[in-house]
């Protein structure tokens, strides 16, 4: 397709049933109370000439480019700002509003570079569609005056360039900035003439609080916010409309291309998930797509002390089939399995589950969302009877209160953050739970009321607390209890007994008796109460537990079944809700139906003619067990970096070295192909047919920018391996894996490329009962009938700290870097993060001699590492805090196989460690080495 | 050492004022103005400060803070001399004022001179339309100005 360029309306939508009808130019048009006059005319089809409007901000009025004379009102109103009126009559070209704007369209190019020709907006610049429109012929002031045609280009961003001599000063950046994204980092400095944008105070954009999210880029209506990619490779001339494979947040972008060469990603208006809005990884960090690092043609080596020999696709696959068969014939069926990726599409990691499961014969299927949202499935599936979120994210503009626990969603989900933070910003109350303190806690415009800032692995002891408070102080929703849920008698004399109140969980959660009462009224009271959850809820000993304790909790205070409520979980990855939908566990077949359920199970083997196995299959955990043991021996790894993002990793990394095969689909020599016999080069999403599903169940459509470079879609290695194996697979287009998919997936019935070309997105479940989708779940019944109260008994982990480990260690991420980093180490993203500190609290720092920026030694009872210090009191003593985007920190060297009880979800959170200031010379050694290994690998 | 103990006072000036505020609504104008009147001008240190306390970006209050040409960046002279060259007042001979103070102390409007004697500010308005051209001298204003009357002020500052 051609660029697709999308309508601009001018000022926001105004929703609401009551309707004004108005006529402009002679056209009538009925439209929402409080739609602008511009808004209305664009609706009718009339485009009133504008600069400081779009639709994306709230109008502003300082163009003076969109009067319109109206009959009967006195002058020449700026149609942005002027609601509409029943019965108006507009007129937007008149001889009187056209010399207006010539005369301000005079006085902007007055002080503008005429350099049109040579400009890189050149043909995406409102300034000059302005200019034509409005028919301008001269400009009487000539260019000689005082201008800003010399001020200076602030080139510090690494994504796009700020060119002052361009601007129009129209404000939208700095709007965007803080209606948007809410940042606030950009402001009019001075005034009058001197009127000009500036990031932070007077600062370059990169020394700014710039967040380099492109807001102000996409609302710059000039040149002077420009994407330095269309600087360099001139205006893109087609688009794509695709799917982002960073978050679980599932922004959909136009990819605009030149030729085949991807020039910008542009966040697109009618995505469902971001609605025109991106962060820094979805908006620019693409680069590793086309990184010379990228593996293009698949490589095999007998022993993985040998040198890589490249071979083409034929012999790659043959000898994985060959070797796999092999080892099945000396070993037995079970020998061995396959991890599914959560960063690969619906319909790769259904085939990948239905080889493990038709050709291998096994149930030898697992998925990466192992140690990051397994709890959640689990537990909302134990309570609500679904695994997977409540809500849309839009919901969110109707919470009253908002609770976030152990998540980050500022740094990790920051397009979902930016539609919190408004909401915030709109009055909504917010509780954090979390033992950091987290961006949101307080940032510009936005402060907790509370932040329960409880002791690391206290989860399930924080939210029994929060529970005893609403039913010992009355604060419960009987009725909504009553009509809906059962176990609740048992459930709440569990929580209201003495040892679950907040006075007697202090001692080990940490967390003040009286704020967390005070943050359980909060909650409890509100009209509409959301809870929006991260990886410290699930990362833990009691992952399950706590889902189920957040469930029991929104459930008693009737916060299920509506908008601006429910239990939703902020998805790491871009599709781990959709692996986990499409059967990536060993348990469970598409649609989250267990394997041992014998009508389920008769569907698959008819459609497959396979006889499937009633039991369930290896988990990670057990696979890297029973590979030390020596009873699994072959393991095809799908997009996953198992040896840089599984815990204790000198437990993986010896499992892999124990095995015959192991086969690595990948886009890179990742750490985990030190262990592979086999790479089989993977397509980065930009070549990818398919579908990803968000945090919000909903299936948004990916489409392939540019051919496979490797030569090969990952469905069809899958396909092609399956069928060396002797068990035929093969499909003419994703779209047909969908349809089988659709087959045997009640929740997925109704999907196919049709409806999504339509709708452009669906959120599941969507069959004949909801035909376009369901934005809300559990709205008259829960999915499983009643909601179910468990009773959640707090469990201390077996991870203690003793004077030995005498601190805590807990992990997260940052927002310029994405999981192991694998992409996001391979683009500019670097500028903002080039290594993993260790964040200590300044007591325990002081306690150890240790300053900030020193290099320091952090070690568990597995494993030991060294990174740099960075003194800090957003950790309360004792805890210590790191991310885990980098091989060379080795994060998960240091921690342990604890897991979950239920699904085995690694404890990442908890770790106990102990941290020693490693002396200058040796750092200085180490840092020698490490910048040679960091040379070698990138 | 010297610097570091204003640096220190002027943080904990800023903290004083801030919390002397505390729960009011939208208080950083107020703020600006107590900071300016104790401090004599607002400091680069004290937007980054202003920002951390009140919960703005820098961006907020350094976009409020150059927005009025009275918040001050650098402390002033012992004697502050503002010409008012709005409109009226420029009809009755202000610009020869301005003029006449250049000539007299060597720096145009908005600076002050090397001996950190005398600061030039430029207004616009002084609210004495009536009796221009007007000046104000350390906050005292003056009607009816004439080059003569403004030499001998800037003489009686510059000596001060």
């Amino acid at each position: 397709m051609s660029l697709l360029k999308e309508p601009d309306f001018g000022t926001p939508e105004r929703p609401g049933e009551a309707t004004v009808s108005v006529e402009v130019d002679g056209l009538a048009v009925t439209v929402p109370q409080g739609t602008s006059v511009l808004r209305a005319a664009a609706l009718a089809g009339v485009d009133v000439p504008k600069l400081c409007a779009t639709d994306s901000l709230e109008a502003f009025g300082s163009c003076r480019l969109c009067v319109v004379e109206i009959d009967g009102r006195k002058g020449t109103p700026a149609s942005c700002t002027t609601p509409v009126a029943e019965g108006m009559r507009v007129r937007t070209q008149t001889p009187r509003v056209a010399k207006l704007r010539q005369g301000v369209m005079e006085l902007y190019l007055s002080d503008h570079p005429l350099d049109c020709l040579t400009c890189p907006a050149n043909g995406d610049c409102e300034l000059q569609d302005m200019a034509g429109v409005v028919g301008l012929r001269q400009v009487r002031y000539g260019y000689e005056g005082e201008n800003h045609l010399a001020a200076e280009k602030d080139v510090s961003n690494p994504y796009f360039d700020f060119d002052p001599s361009k601007c129009i000063v129209c404000s939208r950046c700095v709007r965007a900035c803080g209606e948007v994204q809410g940042t606030f980092a950009l402001t009019i400095e001075g005034r009058g003439f001197d009127s000009k944008v500036s990031p932070g105070a007077g600062e370059l954009f990169q020394d700014s609080e710039c967040v380099s999210c492109g807001a102000c880029v996409q609302a710059c209506p000039t040149a002077t916010l420009q994407e330095r990619s269309v600087v360099d490779l001139g205006m893109p001339t087609r688009s794509v409309v695709t799917t982002c494979a960073y978050c679980g947040v599932g922004c959909s972008f136009k990819a605009e291309l030149r030729g085949d060469e991807l020039v910008r990603m542009v966040p697109y208006k009618d995505g469902g998930a971001n609605e025109g809005h991106s962060c820094v990884k979805g908006r620019f960090a693409f680069g590793y797509a086309t990184h010379p690092d990228r593996v293009m043609k698949p490589m095999v080596r007998e022993k993985t002390t040998d040198p890589w020999r490249e071979v083409e696709w034929d012999e790659a696959i043959a000898t994985v089939a060959t070797k796999l068969r092999d080892i099945q014939q000396r070993y037995g069926p079970g020998s061995i399995g396959a991890i599914s990726s959560s960063r690969c599409t619906n319909e790769e990691v259904y085939v990948l589950q239905k080889m493990v499961r038709a050709a291998f014969g096994n149930n030898n299927v697992d998925t990466c969302a192992r140690v990051c949202h397994s709890p959640t499935g689990y537990g909302l599936k134990q309570t609500f009877g679904e695994s997977a979120g409540t809500q849309d994210f839009r919901s969110v503009a109707r919470a009253d209160v908002i609770m976030v626990i152990g998540a980050n969603p500022t740094d990790a989900h920051p397009v979902f953050a930016s539609r919190m933070k408004r909401r915030l910003r709109e009055g909504a109350d917010l509780i954090v739970i979390d033992p950091r303190r987290i961006d949101l806690v307080r940032s510009p415009h936005i402060e907790a009321a509370h932040h329960l800032q409880l002791k690391p692995s206290t989860n399930v002891a924080v939210i029994n607390a929060l529970a005893h408070v609403v039913v010992t102080e009355g604060l419960a929703d009987n009725s909504f209890v009553a009509a809906r849920c059962e176990g609740f008698e048992e459930w709440a004399e569990f929580v209201a007994r003495p040892e679950n109140s907040p006075e007697a969980t202090e001692p080990i959660t940490g967390v003040p008796a009286g704020e967390l009462r005070a943050a359980a009224r909060l909650y409890a009271q509100a009209p509409n109460g959301a809870i929006y959850y991260g990886l410290g809820v699930t990362e833990h000993s009691q992952g399950s537990t706590m889902v189920m304790g957040m469930a029991n909790l929104a459930m008693a205070c009737g916060n299920v079944g509506r908008e601006g409520v429910g239990v939703n979980p902020l998805r790491g990855q871009n599709n781990v809700q959709g692996s986990c939908d499409m059967g990536s566990f060993p348990h469970e077949f598409t649609g989250y139906r267990h394997v041992a359920d014998d009508t389920v199970r008769t569907v698959f083997e008819n459609l497959w003619g396979r006889e499937l196995l009633p039991k369930p299959g290896l988990r990670i955990p057990n696979m890297f067990d029973a590979a030390i043991d020596g009873d699994f021996r072959g393991l095809f790894v799908q997009g996953e970096d198992i040896a840089q993002s599984d815990p204790n990793l000198n437990h993986v990394t010896a499992a892999l070295s124990s095995m015959e095969l192991v086969v690595v689909q990948d886009l890179f020599l990742n750490e985990t192909a030190k262990f592979a016999h086999v790479l089989l080069p993977g397509a980065s999403f930009l070549e990818k047919d398919g579908t990803f599903t968000n945090a919000e169940r909903r299936v948004n459509r990916v489409r392939a920018v540019m051919p496979p470079k490797t030569g090969k879609h990952e469905w069809q290695i899958i396909c092609d391996l399956a069928t060396a194996m002797g068990y035929p697979m093969a499909y003419d287009h994703p779209r047909q894996i969908m349809d089988e998919i659709a087959q045997v997936t009640p929740t997925f019935q109704g999907v196919s490329y049709e409806l999504l070309d339509k709708l452009g997105s669906v959120q599941w479940p969507c069959n004949a009962d909801a035909p376009e989708g369901t934005p809300t779940m559990h709205v008259d019944d829960f999915t499983r009938g009643k909601g179910r109260f468990v009773v959640t008994n707090y469990v201390p982990t077996d991870e203690r700290t003793t004077s030995r480990f005498p601190l805590v260690l807990t992990t997260g991420r940052i927002l310029s870097q994405y999981n192991v980093g694998a992409q996001t180490r391979r683009t500019g993203n670097v500028a903002w993060h080039a290594e993993d500190v260790l964040e200590v609290h300044p007591h325990d720092a002081e306690v150890r001699g240790i300053g900030d920026g020193d290099t320091v030694r952090l070690a568990s009872r597995v494993g030991e590492t060294t990174l740099r210090a960075c003194v800090s009191d957003r950790m309360p003593p004792g805890v210590v805090y790191t991310t885990f985007h980098h091989p060379v920190t080795g994060a998960n060297v240091v921690t342990t196989e604890i897991s979950d009880w239920a699904t085995n979800c690694p404890e990442y959170k908890v770790t106990a460690v102990q941290v020693a200031l490693v002396h200058p010379l040796e750092a200085a050694a180490t840092g020698a080495a490490e910048d040679d290994r960091l040379a070698v690998r990138d | 050492m010297t610097t570091s103990v204003s640096a220190v006072s002027t943080e904990a000036t800023i903290s004083r004022i801030v919390a002397a505020q505390h729960g009011r609504r939208g208080p950083l104008l107020e703020i600006l103005h107590a900071v300016q009147a104790e401090l004599g001008h607002v400091p680069d240190e004290a937007i980054a400060q202003l920002a951390r306390e009140l919960n703005l970006s820098r961006a907020d209050v350094h976009g409020v803070v150059s927005f009025y040409h009275d918040f001050r960046r650098e402390p002033a002279g012992r004697t502050t001399v503002r010409i008012c060259r709005a409109e009226a007042c420029q009809a009755v001979g202000a610009d020869a004022l301005v003029t006449h103070a250049h000539e007299r102390l060597g720096i145009p409007p908005g600076r002050t001179t090397a001996d950190g004697a005398v600061t030039v500010e430029q207004v616009f308005c002084l609210g004495n339309c009536a009796l221009g051209p007007s000046v104000q001298v350390d906050g005292e204003t003056l009607g009816r100005m004439t080059a003569e009357r403004l030499g001998t002020l800037l003489d009686e500052a510059v000596s001060s």
